[in-house]
């Protein structure tokens, strides 16, 4: 078989596999998180009785370009997974996350709403404090291999992990951001909170909010798949630490409390600059000399 | 078949309750009777709710509030008053100010009686309360 057509059957792999493994996972996190709570929690497949109840919900939008931006971020969210697995450019990949997650904020904004207002602003501090951080990994990754090409990184011989610690646990302090978790939910957060906590999804409702949910499946599975790079000389291994990654995102949510946006902001640049550009000077100092 | 029924999420709103009902309703979600096993989310979101549980009885100021959080919510839907109050008015009926029950204002699915309801019989009420949904989804599937 030649190397497109593998490429192409991954990607629809991908297509199909990635909400239904997206939303397990969400299932196990309801569970793992009722069970540390003291609760029983809900069925593996709530995350999809959730999802395929809102679909048969009456349609309603607040205005006429709300749901067009939502199928924007829901597309590129696609899109920055289907590039990444097929072991396309990591920047184009990080570029078009970035291009998804402004089309969820300017869906917010496009109401009237201050919950979901202030819900965007607050996404867009979030995007601004994990951004540099998600950079300085394509970084790391291309003066550790020589190349931006996933496929390339996930071939190359040497653990990733051995050239890049900072910048992994750097990677994994900003993913508590990305997958929405405590202490950094600001923006919305998954659990079942209320107003401003929920201020980002406020005015999306029924089919428009399963659109949301759904990318996010695809979102979790393609950053647990960076997670995965850095350890993919066995892909076992790989496997092992994305689920323990998540596990650990998990535990920090239910043992933390919800910080102040300024102490995200700020600790994430401090996390960036600290852990993530020595590790970016060292790599490029030990490779180049 | 849909998928309501398996995953509702409630809307609380407290007309003029002495807050015995209303800490009976967050007591369903905690550890004890945990609602979330049936899928049951507490959301305070009108837009994101199939069921508006309301307790208390209704007064003049509260009426403006319940109509617009039920016009927000999205078909199909289900109006549960939790507690005597919310159900006919229970000892505070003959206030000046008080309209009476929640049916005053809003059509009610389900009625549940106690003072306090308790716990037990939240969740059965909103359990009957899914059964109303289901119904509803049925003609407004017809509608649609």
């Amino acid at each position: 078989m030649t190397t497109t057509a593998i490429t192409a059957i991954i990607v629809i792999l991908y297509l199909i596999g990635a909400p239904i493994l997206g939303g397990i996972l969400a299932g196990l996190d309801r569970i793992i998180t009722a069970r540390m709570q003291g609760r029983y929690g809900p069925p593996v497949w709530q995350p999809f009785y959730d999802v395929l109840k809102l679909m048969s919900k009456e349609k309603a939008a607040v205005n006429k370009t709300q749901n067009f931006y939502v199928f924007c971020f829901l597309l590129f969210m696609i899109f920055t997974g289907a590039v990444f697995f097929a072991g396309g450019d990591l920047l184009l990949v990080l570029f078009a996350l970035t291009l998804a997650s402004i089309f969820l904020v300017l869906g917010a904004f496009s109401s009237n709403s201050p919950y979901s207002f202030i819900g965007a602003e607050r996404e867009l501090i979030q995007t601004m404090a994990y951004e540099p951080m998600v950079l300085i990994t394509a970084a790391g990754m291309y003066l550790a291999t020589k190349s931006f090409f996933v496929a390339d990184i996930a071939a190359f011989s040497t653990p990733l992990i051995y050239y890049l610690p900072g910048i992994f646990i750097g990677f994994v302090y900003i993913l508590t951001i990305k997958f929405r978790k405590s202490p950094f939910d600001l923006s919305t957060s998954h659990h079942a909170h209320q107003e401003l906590v929920k201020g980002l999804t406020t005015e999306f409702s029924g089919p428009t909010l399963a659109m949301i949910e759904i990318a996010h499946w695809y979102e979790n599975i393609f950053l647990l798949g960076i997670v995965y790079l850095f350890f993919a000389f066995n892909p076992l291994l790989g496997v092992i630490v994305a689920l323990l990654t998540y596990f650990l995102e998990i535990l920090i949510d239910n043992s933390n409390a919800r910080v102040t946006w300024q102490l995200t902001m700020k600790s994430a640049w401090i996390v960036a600059a600290t852990l993530g550009m020595a590790n970016l000077i060292i790599v490029f100092f030990k490779l180049s000399v | 078949m849909s998928y309501l029924a398996k995953s509702p999420w409630l809307i609380h709103y407290d007309g003029s309750s002495c807050n015995g009902c209303d800490i009976e309703v967050l007591a369903c979600l905690t550890p004890m009777y945990d609602v979330e096993r049936f899928g049951i989310i507490n959301t305070g979101n009108p837009k994101h709710a199939d069921i508006l549980a309301i307790t208390g009885s209704v007064n003049e100021q509260n009426i403006p509030i319940i109509k617009n959080i039920y016009d927000q919510m999205l078909e199909p839907k289900v109006v549960i008053a939790i507690g005597i109050c919310a159900t006919s008015g229970g000892i505070f009926r003959e206030c000046y100010n008080v309209q009476g029950g929640v049916d005053q204002v809003i059509p009610v699915d389900v009625y549940i009686p106690g003072c306090a309801a308790r716990p037990e019989s939240i969740i059965d009420g909103v359990v009957k309360g899914l059964g109303v949904l289901e119904e509803k989804y049925k003609k407004y599937g017809k509608k649609r």
